[in-house]
């Protein structure tokens, strides 16, 4: 297969996470990705994963690759984005993720966690606490992605921001985490980064919208030079190996 | 005392839920971690913290606490203030750090709980 340049926004939240409306139920997502030209998106709920096969079905029948992963909350409320190709890897470690988060969704104060079909059917609610941390330090969740059986793409998130950032939460990014990369928020540049954060510089970075609302996809993206959107191209990309490239 | 009488004696500046400065304030609880205050605060205490993230509102309805006070001048985020008034939060800011603010409440009569 050749190489070639996707346009990639690695950071979209889906009706399932409770800060999310019902306009991003999984036809709206892939609808809303394909309008601003993207060709590949990372869906990436808080904590949960159960939305990520209805949007891989709608995205497959419209022409739009997906990502299938999660935005993990640390118990020291860092978040961190874990991608796997191979869905029975993602259910494991969504059931990891499950065992070591506690408490039950309040609607209410946080909002509704909508589980779709790839037709926007509701199927029903997620009643776990999504919204909170789990009891797992940083370490141990890329520890967990790492020991699945396929490959798994790991990014802190938002680093540049104060809350739920590694380096907002642990003041600096532990050199022991095994990290595939950072990403920035739509906040400031790649290169604003890398100035206000040297540490930054040892990493390589992508950007991603982190839209909880469809207006919000791809505002920001990355172009990635890969034979295909997949964890295993990804991360060649990222590490700029046989010619694969990662911009923003 | 209510949240009326802890913004007079110590000078906090409202920033939002002003409507609701009758909040009873039945003790007080410290912490920056959102996921320490959804496990420990207890309902009606008053929350110092520096967080200023939207979240901060959702955390504070859903534990029922009477207020958010913000140390060191920090101001909420513009969507922290919009959710705070649609569920009527009171966020007050003082310029004072945590560890001055929390010494002077607890002068003034406000109790943490002893154990969890």
């Amino acid at each position: 297969m050749a190489l070639r340049r996707i346009k990639a926004d690695l950071h979209v939240h889906t009706c399932l996470s409770p800060c999310s409306g019902l306009d991003m139920s999984p036809r709206e997502v892939v609808n809303a990705a394909l309008g601003k030209g993207l060709d590949l998106i990372g869906v990436c709920d808080h904590n949960s994963a159960e939305n990520v096969l209805a949007v891989k079905k709608a995205g497959e029948r419209n022409g739009l690759m997906v990502l299938g992963g999660m935005e993990v909350a640390s118990s020291e409320e860092a978040h961190i984005l874990v991608f796997f190709d191979d869905d029975d890897d993602l259910l494991r470690f969504q059931e990891y993720i499950y065992r070591n988060l506690e408490g039950r969704n309040d609607e209410r104060s946080f909002g509704l966690q909508v589980i779709a079909d790839d037709e926007d059917g509701v199927t029903g609610f997620c009643d776990r606490m999504l919204i909170a941390a789990t009891k797992l330090p940083a370490e141990a969740i890329v520890q967990a992605a790492r020991s699945s059986k396929g490959g798994s793409l790991v990014v802190a998130a938002h680093v540049d921001r104060e809350s739920f950032s590694i380096i907002g939460q642990l003041g600096f990014i532990p050199p022991s985490l095994a990290l595939d990369g950072v990403e920035v928020s739509a906040k400031m540049s790649a290169a604003e980064l890398r100035e206000r954060f040297p540490e930054c510089r040892n990493y390589p970075v992508i950007t991603g919208s982190d839209a909880h609302g469809p207006e919000d996809i791809g505002r920001r993206f990355t172009w990635f030079t890969v034979e295909d959107g997949t964890v295993v191209e990804i991360k060649k990309a990222l590490a700029g190996r046989d010619n694969r490239k990662a911009e923003c | 005392m209510n949240l009326s009488d802890v913004v007079k004696e110590f000078g906090l500046e409202v920033k939002t839920g002003s409507g609701h400065l009758d909040n009873e304030v039945t003790g007080g609880y410290v912490s920056d971690l959102l996921s320490d205050v959804l496990a420990h605060a207890e309902d009606g205490v008053l929350w110092v913290t520096l967080h200023i993230h939207q979240n901060i509102v959702a955390v504070a309805s859903h534990k029922g606490l009477s207020g958010i006070v913000l140390v060191q001048g920090r101001q909420p985020e513009k969507d922290t203030m919009a959710k705070a008034e649609e569920e009527g939060i009171p966020i007050m800011v003082t310029g004072l750090s945590a560890f001055e603010l929390v010494g002077r409440l607890y002068k003034a009569g406000i109790r943490g709980a002893e154990a969890h």
